[in-house]
This record gives C-alpha cells, structure tokens and sequence, in this order.
C-alpha cells in the first residue's frame, strides 16, 4: 500500500448517496494530505444537493500546488461508500489502468476490469462504533482512513485532520472509525 | 425568406429526464392493499406522479412506479389509513 | 497564523471577521449562501461581533448595510447572480453616495434556464456603477484581498464601495489550504474606517436630495471616475503593504505571468487563470512562448498597466466569461478601446468561452493558444476578432 502517492498528483473520486458525507469525506482526506505536506484541492459535483441519489465529490493531492479547476475524469483513486450505487453508476468510469479502488463492503465484488482493488467493511465498523444518523450508518471518515492507507496518507494526520473538521463526540467516534478502516482494508487476491 | 434558427430555455416535461430516479431510494413505500380504501390522495400528493391510478368503479386501485419513486414517503404520510409502510431498503 | 482547508466562501467570511466588520445583511441564494451561514455561525460560537440583519430581499440587503455604513461601521453584503441584479439599483446608490463597503460576489449565469453555474455576467453588468471590482483566481486571494478592500475603499483617495468577486463553485465551493492571518496583523494592517461624513442622530445632514445645481451634480458623477482612477496607486500600494506583512504579493491591479520573454499573452479573470498558467507552461513546452495576464481589477480597469504588458507582444487572446450581447466581451472591448489612443496595433483575438459554467480548462486554452499561433504567424492578422468558443 502507499504507493499511489509516488505520481505528482493523485486525483480521487468518491462515490456515495446525497446526505452520506462524500464531500466531507473530500474535505478530510485534503486537510489530511496539508497535514501530511502536501497541497490539495476538494469539491463536489456542483449542483444542487440531493439527498439519496448517487453523487460524487473529488479530490485532487499533489506534491505542488494545484492550479486546475478541472473537473477529475480520469481518477487515479475511487472510493465506493454505498456499494448498492454499483448497480445504477460506473464507479470504475476513467479510471486509470493503474488506479485503485477501496470499496465499502462485506464480500469483494465480481468487477468486470482488472484493477486494485481493496474491501473494507466501513458499515460494520459505524454499526460497531453507533454511527448511525437518520438511519444510515456514518462511513464517510471510516472510508477516508480505509483510502489514506492506501494512498499513502499516514494515520496521525488523518486523525488530526478528523479533530479538525469535525467536533465533539462526533469527531471522537469517527476518528475511531477511521483509524479501524485504515487497519482493516485488505487488498483483494493479495498474498 | 429564411428563417432564423434560434435556441430557446424551454424543455417539456417527459418520464425518466433525470434518469432512473428510483436510485435514490433507501426506504421504499409499499402498499397494503387490505388496509387501502383507494381514495387516491397518494396519486394526488406524489411531486414526482410516480403513482398511478385505475378506476376499478367504486374506487382507485393505485400502484407505484419504482423505477423512478425517490421515496421521498409523502404518500405514506397523506395516506388517511395509514396503508403504505416506509420500508427499508439499503 | 495557522493554516487551514477552507472553501472561497468560507474564507470570505473568515476575512469578514478578521476585518472587524460590525453589520452583515444578506439574503440566501446559491452559490453566495454559505458566506453567511458560516459568518452567523461564528457570531453564534461567540467568535465575532457582527449584527446580523435579516431581510426580505437583496434590494434591502445592501440597503441595510449601506445604512449601517452611513452611520459609520464597516458593512458588509454577498450575493450573487438574479440576486444581484435585483440589488441592482441600490448598487448605483451606494457609489453615488460615496459610502465604503464591501460585497462579495459569487459569479453565476444568469438564466434562463435556471442554472447556478460560474460565468462573468452577473459581476460584469456592475461595471459602469462606479464600484471597485475584483476577481480572484484561488482561495487565498479570496481571504487576502477581502481585507485589503476594507482598507482601500475606506482611503479619502477613493471613498467607493468595492465587489470582491469568485468564481461560483470551482472556488466558493473548493476546498484549498488556505493561511489565516492573525487578528493582531488584519489589525496592524486595517485603520480605523474612515468615511466621507457620517449620519448621526442628533446632527442634521441630508443625504441624496434634489440638487439645486446640475453642473455640480455633473461633478459629482465625474468625480466618481476620477476616484476609480486614483484607486489604481491606492490599490498597488495596498497589495505592497500586505505583502510586506504576509509575503503575498498578487500584483495589485494585474498580475503577469511568465510574461516578459512571451510572444503571445492570455488575458484573462478570475479562477480560469490557474488554468491558463498551466497551459502556458505546456504551450512553451512545445515551443510556443506563451505567458499569462492576469487582470485582477475589472474597475478600475488599469489600462495603463495591461498596455504595457501587451507592447510588443506578436499577439493576445483575450478570454471573456461573458459577453455584452450585440457587442464583444467586456474585457476585449476595455482592453482594445485603450489600444487605439495608445497606437497599440497588435494582432488581438477575444474569446467567449465558459459561458452558463461550461467547463473550460489547460486543454481548451491550449488548443485555443495553438491555433492562435497558427492563424497568427500564417497570416500575420487575425481572421476574426470575435469567436464563441464551441468546446470540445
């Protein structure tokens, strides 16, 4: 893991359902990468906000300071927070050849394409932790820990990053699931 | 004389423009026929006239189109007997 | 100091607070309102001491601030787009009135149809008001150059009220690592206000009456240019003083990009600038020596400045994010109307591009500055000076 940081710029998708903290989860791993040293810009899918359909947020980290306002279309990173969204979007759309996933689930699916793919079961851990609001469990910040890991991102700096953006009990329990995904994802077929 | 071409903000409305909207569903509205008195106020109340109707003589026999239902619940709420149920589905 | 990840709108608000602004009024519409949910959250944390005063409208908005500031308080409002435009009259009256204050704009078309994406023409129909108007190409600049408008609209040189403008989205709504100064340093730097007159109770003063002598009303509207044109040193000299106690510099009225060895020039505004840096860089890469003029202040338009970065040049694309319909780009049409007086004859093309928040990035403006090169060393002119850029 880790070595997805090697490029001067990674840039990172997130996929996840209206209301379930994508954008934060953007915002998090970019204060996590500043933390760590780096630059980096985070933003939605602009428009208007819609809670329970699929959307998407972005992030772009780089080793130097980032000067496009692009949209990502050829992500280097995915991160899946709502594996149910497979069925309706390409969560693999542009991805690169060398790209990684890390999707939140309890069995690895069958993908269609050959990349890295990493599992954690980010549901599981909020359960575990009672992050749950409105129903749906919290795997935003889990899911930020799960792709640090994977990137390269170490964990002290997400976790300050988590006190940061967030506050109270909400910032305790979600540090918690962060620093468990960053230790429970696994590498799919990896020996 | 040629006529000029020129663009205009207008759109009619049509099934399904912001695609399969029924992807945005966690909980599902499900009907319980035995309970439903068929009166119709769902198909009155649903923003998205994802409800449709049959006239079946005394009263409405309504059905749901789940391809696109956000289940949103409005119709849950409205409903006078209480007949649609607020499922969980993710 | 201390650095944090904040969104253009959020550093607006954090630049609101570190002014010591004291009457914020504002009314929600997208992209603007989180520049005033995040300033009410910091009055409701205890963080700032600002009165908050609702309203039914963004006619009475900056009509509210524009009072608050008349009895001699910092004030501030944002808005953005159709609710701009409603606010439209009053934006008039508070330039003629000579009160300073400060407006943040969060650009977006105009519909319809209705759409709430970034482009230039919302910001760009305030340009004959008489107001100082700025664009940001990042966050950082958001926050930095909020505060310095504070400091030189309040300068007796100018007394105008001023718009600092960012781009809908791709900065209000972008996070970036952002360096938020000390209070102790926004304080070195902002002076107490100073204002024109101040309304007092108590004191009778009358404001906006009808004039009894038109050739002094005559005045007082030239008046309102020749302050603008005296805002140009103001606003260099406050870029420098800010630099000195933060190292950010940004230029003041322009800033040039890689341009003193350049043959061709983009212009441009606002957030597409980084992008045009960035297709520069890969333009010169390829052989084609391009640099970058960033025009930071619309108004005053610094003719003089963007006159003498363009001098010499073997050609410049000038990039609009609106158009004044039935004319030009606004940008094209201020830059080429100063050429000619100045018998500045160069090959200049002007570019709509990005109109309705149609993404136009390093790719297009490289595409765009390849073919610019062509047509210009082929032909030794430019074919039409006017083009809509189609996309990709």
């Amino acid at each position: 893991m880790g070595s997805v940081l090697n490029k001067d710029t990674v840039e990172v998708r997130f996929h996840g359902r209206g209301g379930q903290g994508a954008v934060t989860a953007a915002h998090i791993l970019v204060d996590s990468a500043m933390r760590a040293g780096l630059w980096g810009t985070a933003f939605p899918f602009f428009g208007a906000e819609r809670r329970g359909a699929p959307v998407t947020a972005y992030a772009r980290i780089s080793h130097s300071k980032v000067l496009t306002k692009s949209m990502v279309r050829r992500p280097d990173a995915v991160a899946v927070l709502d594996p149910a969204i497979m069925r309706y979007v390409n969560v693999f759309d542009g991805l690169k050849e060398s790209g990684v996933a890390v999707i939140n689930c309890t069995e690895p699916p069958t993908l269609p394409i050959k990349i890295r793919l990493y599992v954690v079961d980010a549901t599981k851990i909020a359960l575990d932790l009672g992050l749950v609001l409105a129903g749906w469990p919290l795997v935003n910040v889990a899911m930020v820990g799960a792709l640090s890991r994977v990137i390269g991102i170490k964990l002290n700096y997400v976790l300050e990053a988590i006190t940061n953006i967030l506050t109270g009990r909400s910032a305790e329990l979600n540090a918690k699931a962060a620093e468990r995904a960053y230790y429970e994802v696994s590498e799919v077929g990896a020996s | 004389m040629e006529r000029a071409e020129y663009l205009l903000p207008l759109s009619r409305p049509k099934v399904g423009v912001q695609g399969v909207t029924g992807s945005w569903r966690i909980r599902k509205p499900t009907i319980n026929y035995v309970k439903c008195i068929g009166c119709g106020l769902c198909w009155l109340y649903c923003p998205d006239s994802v409800i449709d109707i049959e006239d079946v003589g005394s009263r409405f026999r309504v059905s749901i189109d789940y391809t696109y239902c956000k289940g949103c619940g409005i119709c849950a709420s409205v409903c006078p007997v209480k007949a649609i149920e607020m499922v969980k589905e993710v | 100091m201390v650095r944090l990840t904040l969104t253009g709108n959020h550093c607006v608000a954090y630049a609101v607070k570190l002014s010591k602004v004291k009457v914020v009024s504002a009314y929600p519409i997208t992209p603007q309102t989180t520049i005033v949910e995040k300033i009410s959250e910091l009055v409701d944390l205890g963080d700032a001491d600002i009165k908050m005063i609702r309203v039914e409208s963004e006619h009475s908005a900056l009509a509210a601030v524009y009072g608050a500031a008349t009895a001699g308080v910092r004030a501030f409002t944002a808005t953005s787009s159709h609710g701009l435009l409603y606010m439209h009259e009053m934006v008039w009256w508070v330039a003629q009135a000579r009160v300073p204050l400060v407006m943040a704009v969060v650009t977006r078309t105009i519909g319809p149809p209705w759409n709430i994406w970034t482009d230039h023409h919302d910001i760009m129909d305030q340009r004959d008001t008489g107001w100082l108007i700025m664009m940001a190409e990042n966050n950082q600049e958001v926050l930095d150059e909020t505060i310095k408008l504070f400091k030189i609209t309040e300068d007796p040189e100018v007394y105008l009220p001023g718009i600092v403008g960012l781009d809908a989205f791709i900065l209000s709504h972008t996070v970036e690592p952002v360096e938020i100064p000390e209070q102790e340093l926004v304080d070195s730097f902002l002076p107490e206000r100073r204002q024109p007159y101040v309304i007092k109770s108590g004191e009778a003063l009358i404001m906006g009456n009808v004039p009894s002598d038109l050739l002094t009303n005559s005045r007082m509207r030239w008046d309102i240019h020749l302050g603008l044109r005296r805002a140009e040193k103001v606003i260099d000299r406050v870029d420098m003083e800010w630099g000195k106690l933060t190292g950010r510099r940004y230029g003041g009225l322009t800033e040039c990009y890689k341009c003193e060895d350049a043959d061709y020039l983009f212009v441009g505004i606002g957030a597409w600038v980084g992008d045009m840096r960035l297709a520069a860089d890969r333009l010169r890469a390829v052989g084609m020596r391009f640099g970058v003029l960033k025009i930071r202040y619309v108004r005053p338009f610094p003719y003089l400045r963007v006159l003498d970065s363009v001098r010499g040049k073997k050609g410049v694309l000038v990039f609009d994010r609106s158009v004044s319909a039935g004319s030009a780009g606004p940008l094209f049409l201020d830059l080429v109307s100063h050429m000619y007086p100045h018998r500045l004859n160069i090959p200049i093309k002007n570019v709509v591009a990005g109109l309705a928040g149609y993404e136009v990035n390093y790719e297009d403006f490289f595409r765009i500055g390849e073919s610019f090169v062509k047509e210009v060393s082929e032909t030794g002119w430019v074919s039409e000076f006017l083009e809509f850029y189609p996309g990709r």
